[in-house]
């Protein structure tokens, strides 16, 4: 047993520079992206909140928000752009594509127009 | 917790908590023999009712539960088994890996299966079998009465949810646990047709899961979803149900599609054909298997642009499918065949299946499809690409790696006799099929009228249908009586891929060291270009293992009171089942297990090394 490590024991030693810059600049993504999301999410709040805003632009707008956030969560903070994660973005994306094109052809097959 | 070394424990217990693939594996095969030796008992009551006209052998509401069963059973608790059985014991071992990504997840999904399948079966005992037939059309299933649908229901949500958490732990095995060397482009095809299916069985299973759930609530919490009175839509039913469903019949073919590509290549003995467009035509099968569950419905009222869309593509899968057909013709082009029976079962598979392809094609032609439709018509077909592909694909791959599974090879003489009769009695059985639906007579009813010129047909389907009975039980002889054959077992056929590398029976840590892959069909590349081993990739040392669990059978016995529950509306009992669940996951999530070493003298002695 002795020979082996045991996997829950705390980490031993500090980090090299290249991980702590490494560690640096994603913390500073991190803030960044959360910073501009909570921004969009705001924006989302006041365009549906003034009576400026038509609802015929302002709900198509807030749903294009809500793709963005959508896809920002989970580049950034579940981490699809990293390094590796090349069959994970092929998975999503294709799961994402057939459920559209699911969606898309059960909205025209099951619509009052039949075509 | 973490223990040095394995806990010694009893072979039953062991069993029950095992967390090994292999054993899993094994599991899922007997249980998928007994669900299908069920299944094809069901198929020859209906045949017997079926023999003469007008015969009253089985009840008409008897017929419905049989019918009803021996599909669901089929495809949910006998193909699918089997076709994981296979995969959990031979994936691993192809991709040189020690086990699957989540080996406890893994015995969780086969409970499940097993639970979920037990559960539908207790339906028979209580009153009454599902009898809306596999598909479970609504309103048919949502109005019938007593508890059938309820137990068809539950029972396929449980065990669905097994299959979904199996389908993906493949998928993390493959992306991560290859050996070093082992790209994508040199994993044997049966490895990528379990890739494929796994990416099948995520996106498909889910429409899947959400159909149940309505059916659920209409059923037993007084929804609406499917009640046109209230403003419900019943098609809804059966585009979730086809979009599942049509997904399904390929997460059935395309394991047994890779079983062909290495059986037929082992035993041709040359490398397969067109390997690259064998990958990209799986993935292609795969793909479009989402783009025509409509097909199905083609008779529902869609419109002519519709039904056009869904013709054409459907009719495209044709062109993938061909170029896998012709692949395996030119592996066998020029090669050194041998006929044993894993290749017989093979070989037999080539026109079986291109048959069903064509009625297929005949089918997806939309305006023709109005003619077939409900007809025997359907059922030749379905069951020309079913058994003639999937069943034949699981008695090829039983002949071929039986010897690697369990020890022992499987007489061959017996095996050829049992080949001849099952492949005899199926084309007895369903090529008159063909026939009988042309000349009109419907699907799913139990009985017909003398004197329509449908009588010696019927005879014919039955008799043919007693031979793949009589040649069910020469298998399961066969099976028995094979156990003496223990010597050369660990390469019989002189295999290519990396699981004939390992001795037989497998140790429980698979390979001693990770093998180095330098190649496609990796072994048979070190036979030819090295000394017949694969090199090691890693020095010898201790191996880690995860430790056996009991929890997996709590979760899914939880699931199954909750189900009991459910059905008969007495929700104390799905409170107390729940929380069996929820309290076997919770003590899984508290409690620490870092599992145990082999030591590295244990390895040797298994090596046969002092």
């Amino acid at each position: 047993m002795s020979t082996h490590l045991d996997p829950s024991a705390p980490l031993q030693g500090s980090a090299s520079k290249a991980t702590e810059r490494k560690l640096k600049q994603e913390a500073r993504t991190q803030v960044v992206s959360y910073v501009f999301m909570i921004f969009i999410t705001s924006t989302a709040f006041l365009t549906i909140a003034t009576d400026i805003i038509p609802s015929s632009f302002g709900i198509p707008f807030i749903l294009l928000l809500a793709g963005v956030q959508v896809v920002m969560q989970l580049y950034f903070f579940m981490h699809m752009k990293d390094k590796g994660t090349g069959w994970v973005n092929a998975m999503i994306w294709s799961g994402m594509f057939v459920a559209a094109i699911t969606v898309a052809t059960l909205m025209l097959l099951l619509g009052i127009n039949k075509y | 917790m973490s223990n040095a070394k394995a806990q010694p424990k009893s072979v039953l217990w062991d069993w029950l908590t095992t967390v090994d693939h292999k054993k899993i594996g094994i599991m899922y095969m007997v249980a998928g023999l007994f669900f299908f030796a069920l299944g094809g008992l069901e198929a020859i009551l209906m045949r017997i009712q079926l023999m003469f006209p007008e015969f009253s052998f089985l009840g008409y509401q008897t017929y419905n539960e049989v019918l009803t069963m021996h599909g669901t059973t089929m495809i949910f608790l006998a193909a699918m088994p089997l076709l994981f059985g296979f995969m959990n014991f031979i994936v691993p071992l192809q991709i040189g890996a020690r086990d699957v990504a989540f080996p406890f997840l893994n015995s969780l999904g086969f409970w499940l299966f097993l639970f979920g399948g037990l559960l539908l079966n207790v339906s028979w005992f209580t009153g009454g079998a599902p009898d809306a037939a596999w598909t479970a059309y609504v309103p048919l299933s949502s109005d019938s009465p007593g508890h059938g649908v309820d137990y068809y229901v539950l029972g396929l949500q449980v065990s669905g949810a097994g299959t979904l958490i199996g389908g993906i732990n493949f998928l993390v095995t493959i992306i991560n646990m290859r050996a070093p060397g082992m790209s994508m482009m040199r994993m044997p095809l049966f490895t990528w047709s379990t890739f494929v299916t796994s990416m099948l069985i995520l996106f498909a299973f889910p429409a899947l899961t959400i159909g149940l759930l309505l059916l659920m609530l209409d059923r037993i919490f007084g929804g609406a979803f499917f009640d046109v009175a209230a403003g419900g839509n019943v098609v809804i039913w059966q585009h979730l149900f086809w979009i599942f469903g049509h997904p399904e019949v390929y997460i059935l073919i395309l394991p047994a599609f890779g079983m062909f590509s290495e059986i037929i290549a082992t035993f041709a003995k040359k490398r397969l054909f067109g390997y690259s467009a064998m990958v990209f035509a799986t993935l292609i099968i795969g793909f479009l298997g989402f783009m025509v569950w409509a097909h199905h419905m083609f008779t529902v009222g869609m419109g002519p642009v519709a039904n056009a869309i869904f013709a054409v593509a459907t009719m495209a899968i044709a062109v993938p499918t061909g170029i896998k057909i012709f692949n395996w013709l030119l592996t066998l082009w020029g090669g050194r065949i041998k006929f044993t029976v894993a290749n017989l079962f093979a070989l037999a598979f080539i026109p079986s299946f291109t048959m069903g392809g064509v009625t297929g094609v005949m089918l997806a032609t939309s305006a023709a499809n109005y003619q077939f439709h409900d007809t025997y018509f359907v059922v030749a077909h379905f069951h020309y690409v079913i058994i003639g592909g999937v069943v034949f694909g699981i008695f090829a791959g039983m002949f071929y790696w039986w010897p690697k599974m369990f020890g022992y090879r499987l007489d061959e003489t017996l095996g050829k006799i049992f080949f001849w009769l099952f492949l005899i009695g199926f084309h007895l059985t369903f090529f008159v099929q063909h026939f009988l639906g042309l000349m009109g007579m419907p699907r799913r009813v139990a009985s017909f009228l003398d004197g329509q010129g449908l009588n010696e047909m019927n005879l014919i389907s039955t008799i043919g249908a007693f031979m793949m009975g009589v040649a069910f039980i020469i298998l399961v002889i066969t099976l028995i009586v094979s156990r003496k054959n223990t010597d050369n077992v660990d390469d019989p056929w002189d295999g290519r891929t990396l699981e004939w590398a390992t001795p037989s029976p497998v140790p429980e840590y698979n390979f001693a060291q990770t093998p180095l892959v330098r190649e496609l069909d990796a072994l048979w590349h070190e036979k030819y270009e090295g000394d017949g081993k694969m090199k090691a990739a890693e020095p010898l040392d201790d191996i880690h293992m995860p430790n056996g669990s009991i929890l997996p059978i709590f979760i899914s016995l939880g699931l199954t009171v909750a189900s009991f529950g459910l059905i008969y509306s007495t929700h104390v009992i799905t409170v107390i089942g729940l929380l069996i669940t929820f309290g076997a996951m919770f003590v899984r999530s508290i409690k620490e297990d870092h599992g145990y070493h082999i030591p590295v003298s244990e390895i040797k002695r298994g090596k046969g090394e002092r």
